[in-house]
């Protein structure tokens, strides 16, 4: 897999990069939070880079075994130059927030909706952060590794004679 | 009290026998004889709530190789008002939970559910906070159907076995008949 859009990143933000690797051809750089939509434009808008399209942003909770507890994930691919990157953010558990990059790709808008619904994670400037997938009278963050796995939250309740399982 | 036989054959002769027999038939216990039941469960008039991959087993069931109109059972309605046979096809979710319950409230009596497919049945393999483990934890169902997906064989015999279970039924005609 070609680094080129790997090397133009360090080249141009070198202090904000924490960390880049290539295992198993996957481009990846973990960068900080402070600059990410100055660096996204600049993956967008470079020639060489040219990231046309975000393919999906998600979130990871690394509970127990990362010190920094989420990590926003975001893939990148380029329509006319035919490369992808990975961009990974680190956050804290006490405060998991990032800016959002909506303004950059609209793709953008309903996945960071997706990781706050399932992650908590709080994206600053998003216009409408609000569950996407579950209901508004949901409690809690059900991907994060302490939510209850056999918890359930049921909208109406259960016939008589019979449970929610 | 049959009287002369005009017209030579042997069935019923008086109009009022006629009658008598006829009314006898239509609201009969017998199964083989309820007509009632049996117009029931040739006209069954389906509401497909379908949801998710189960919705092409059931088209398939609906096409030309396995087709169920061979049970009158053909024409789909759109509307919980004008169907009989509620078919929930696919998973659901505890947000799509109430919208369930709502369509089948809204449905008119004489009414009957079918869970079509494993995850309407028991939730399936998504044993989850988001999944309804079986939607008979909030609406009556009358027949279950496994598979991930049923084949349509499942679903033409489950078809049958409601209208077994239909020609059994003894429900009242009219709310003042009985």
């Amino acid at each position: 897999m070609s680094k080129v859009a790997l090397d133009r990143l360090v080249e141009k933000f070198s202090e904000e990069i924490v960390s880049t690797h290539d295992r198993h051809g996957d481009d990846t750089a973990i960068v900080k939070t402070q600059k990410l939509v100055e660096i996204m434009t600049f993956l967008r808008d470079d020639p060489t880079c040219a990231f046309e399209m975000l393919t999906d942003l998600t979130g990871v909770d690394l509970l127990g075994v990362e010190e920094l507890r989420f990590q926003v994930v975001y893939h990148l691919y380029s329509l006319s130059k035919n490369h992808r990157l990975r961009i990974k953010v680190e956050l804290p558990e006490e405060e998991p927030v990032v800016p959002s990059i909506l303004e950059v790709w609209k793709a953008a808008n309903w996945m960071e909706r997706e990781a706050w619904d399932l992650y908590g994670i709080k994206f600053d400037g998003h216009p409408d952060l609000r569950r996407i997938l579950l209901y508004p009278e949901f409690e809690g963050h059900p991907l994060r590794k302490d939510y209850e796995r056999e918890q359930r939250q049921p909208l109406i309740p259960a016939r008589e004679g019979r449970e929610h399982l | 009290m049959s009287e002369e036989n005009v017209l030579g054959n042997e069935a019923a002769v008086t109009t009022v026998e006629a009658a008598e027999g006829f009314f006898r038939k239509l609201l009969s216990r017998d199964e083989v004889q309820n007509t009632v039941n049996w117009g029931r469960k040739w006209s069954f008039f389906q509401y497909p709530f379908v949801t998710a991959c189960c919705g092409m087993e059931y088209m398939a069931t609906a096409g030309p190789r396995y087709d169920y109109s061979r049970f009158g059972a053909e024409l789909p309605r759109f509307s919980p008002r004008q169907a009989d046979l509620m078919m929930v096809v696919g998973t659901i979710t505890h947000k799509q939970a109430p919208i369930l319950r709502n369509v089948y409230e809204q449905m008119a009596d004489p009414k009957w559910v079918v869970s079509f497919g494993v995850c309407a049945s028991s939730g399936g393999f998504y044993r989850n906070y988001a999944t309804v483990q079986g939607i008979d934890t909030i609406i009556p169902v009358d027949v279950f159907i496994p598979g991930c997906p049923p084949r349509p064989e499942a679903v033409l015999d489950a078809i049958m076995m409601l209208q077994d279970k239909v020609s059994k039924e003894r429900r009242p005609l009219l709310p003042v008949v009985r």
